[in-house]
């Protein structure tokens, strides 16, 4: 289940951070969660692996996971256990990718004005209030549809439809 | 209502939508690229056993055609495995293509439809005025499991394009001046609508080209009202009864936009990003290692038609790769039966299966470190097509050929009569 506050180290992206950057295409391939999470932002930020701990935070600007629909992108956020993603805006297949896995995403307009890399920051998901404790900033995301905390708050898409399939036999 | 909102509101049994509302739809029409594999891994975590209707899902081999390695390969096998065990009989193996050109060709993409793929690229299908969305793996279990998803009924956004096209301009140069002045998240949650005097120009070829790319500008869906155009072509291919649909006189729609295009230069989308886009002549004398043609933006009969008019009879650069994937069996065929694959092989050109190839970065023309490549394709994301530090010129398949003959970007005008 997700942490209802998430609390990490950021790591600020800019603009169209594209699903290429997030996962490459050459990986696609690969299927085991262990392996599609050695390739994190590989096409971003080869060190990103490496300097990333389950919890941290990842922000960006706007059209966060522009591009292709490959599940892997958001697969490989969640296997790093990324404790929040903040965007000013998301690319709309990455956004219901993230969602159906049970990934926190907060559309949070000019987010990426108030944190600066490295920031610890601390996110309250079900409200959408974001603290900047470096700075001490705030930011307040647009809050989430009922539909969509309801798939968040059971762990994703999969067990909702899981018990819908088990209520129709 | 709009027209789009009409078919959501069909396939939700509904009477009427509005603009925001969640609806739960069934889906016509589902098809999994062997991308993603995770579509059968979720399908089962979500205890699936059987598919709820197998008769309307698709599966395409189309990025990995044929297998370049053995986890392709095996991956691939068990997608086909799934299909036999399943009772899934459209099964369109390595020998088909792009899963969008495939639709269009064998008559699966028609007007009114619902259309779910995962592949991003299903805007494409607003060319037929079918509803077609991509989604990832997870979505697509679901459809599988249930035969239903939910959508968000979109705000639709009208781009009017006014004005006869010059020379050497296409739907690519339109569509990417577009893009280029609304910026790569114009539309994103948002429909995107084509309408004005230069849609009767194009085939639906050009169309379809014009809807892919509303990708690009983030859009959900895209959607042109079928016209006598798109009957004449349908009437070939869809052996199916649909109805056409139509928006109410007085829709509002979210935002509208009118661009003359009847003094356009060719146009180019230069790294890194879709949106960055700027007349061809800006770029000219671009050293080009290899130029692309293919994809299911700009590798159709006639977009490898226009290549072969430029390079008949000649030959291309010694120092650049001309890589050259038709869309589909069809395509390839039909080309090859206008000779167009044969004049474009004695020019020099490599030519590659059917199928998304190097578009994706995984295999059959990948970039290396410091190379620059023109490509007719839908994206020039950083590492695209190999290497991150390789640049992807976007333009149409003109501007590829014309790049091919010089080993350099040009302005493709110039090679047309």
């Amino acid at each position: 289940m997700m942490e209802k506050v998430a609390k990490g180290r950021a790591f600020v992206f800019g603009e169209n951070i594209d699903t290429d950057q997030i996962y490459p295409g050459r990986f696609v391939e690969l299927t085991d969660v262990e392996d599609v999470a050695k390739h994190a932002m590989e096409g971003a930020d080869p060190n990103f692996v490496k300097e990333f701990k389950k919890g941290d935070i990842i922000v960006a600007s706007t059209n966060f996971g522009c591009g292709s629909s490959r599940e892997h992108a958001a697969i490989t956020l969640k296997a790093v256990g990324a404790g929040a993603i903040l965007a000013d805006s998301f690319g709309r297949i990455f956004y219901r990718n993230a969602i159906n896995l049970g990934v926190p995403l907060l559309v949070c307009p000019d987010i990426s004005k108030v944190v600066n890399d490295g920031d610890i920051v601390s996110v309250d998901v079900e409200s959408g209030r974001v603290v900047n404790e470096t700075t001490g900033a705030t930011a307040q995301a647009q809050p989430m549809s009922e539909y969509v905390m309801n798939i968040l708050a059971s762990g994703g898409i999969k067990p909702l439809i899981k018990e819908q399939l088990e209520n129709a036999k | 209502m709009h027209a789009i909102e009409k078919i959501l509101a069909k396939a939700a049994g509904k009477e009427s939508v509005v603009t925001g509302e969640i609806v739960n739809c069934v889906v016509d029409l589902a098809g999994i690229n062997d991308l993603y594999l995770q579509t059968v891994r979720s399908f089962f975590e979500m205890g699936g056993v059987k598919v709820h209707d197998p008769s309307k899902v698709i599966m395409f081999l189309d990025h990995y055609a044929p297998a370049s390695s053995i986890v392709q390969a095996d991956n691939q096998k068990q997608f086909r495995e799934f299909c036999w065990d399943q009772g899934i009989d459209l099964l369109m193996d390595i020998n088909e293509g792009v899963c969008h050109q495939v639709l269009a060709d064998r008559g699966l993409s028609y007007p009114g439809e619902l259309i779910v793929v995962t592949d991003s690229h299903t805007t494409t299908h607003g060319a037929f005025g079918a509803f077609g969305t991509g989604v990832g793996a997870t979505d697509l279990a679901i459809i599988l499991a249930t035969g239903k998803l939910w959508f968000r009924v979109p705000e639709v956004i009208r781009i009017n394009f006014e004005g006869k096209l010059p020379k050497g301009v296409y739907a690519k140069d339109i569509i990417l001046h577009a893009i280029g002045e609304l910026g790569a998240d114009y539309a994103v949650y948002k429909a995107v609508e084509f309408t004005g005097s230069t849609l009767k120009q194009l085939s639906v070829s050009e169309r379809m080209a014009l809807c892919n790319m509303t990708t690009e500008m983030g859009a959900k869906t895209c959607y042109i009202q079928p016209d006598e155009i798109t009957m004449e072509f349908l009437k070939e291919k869809v052996t199916r009864n649909y109805e056409i649909v139509t928006t109410d006189p007085g829709y509002q729609y979210a935002a509208e936009h009118t661009f003359d295009v009847s003094k356009l230069k060719p146009q180019v989308a230069a790294p890194f990003s879709v949106d960055n886009v700027a007349d061809v002549t800006q770029y000219i004398g671009r050293k080009v290692d290899q130029a692309y043609l293919g994809s299911c933006t700009g590798g159709r009969v006639e977009d490898l038609a226009i290549a072969a008019k430029i390079l008949a009879g000649k030959q291309i650069n010694p120092r650049t790769r001309l890589v050259v994937v038709p869309a589909s069996r069809g395509v390839l065929l039909e080309a090859m039966e206008k000779g167009y694959m044969k004049t474009l092989i004695e020019a020099g050109a490599t030519f590659v299966t059917p199928g998304c190839a190097s578009c994706l970065g995984t295999h059959q023309g990948m970039l290396a470190s410091g190379e620059t490549c023109i490509s007719s394709t839908n994206r020039n994301f950083p590492g695209r097509m190999g290497h991150t530090k390789g640049e992807i010129f976007l333009g149409s398949p003109a501007a590829v050929a014309a790049a091919a003959l010089e080993g350099k970007i040009v302005d493709p005008s110039q090679y047309l009569d």
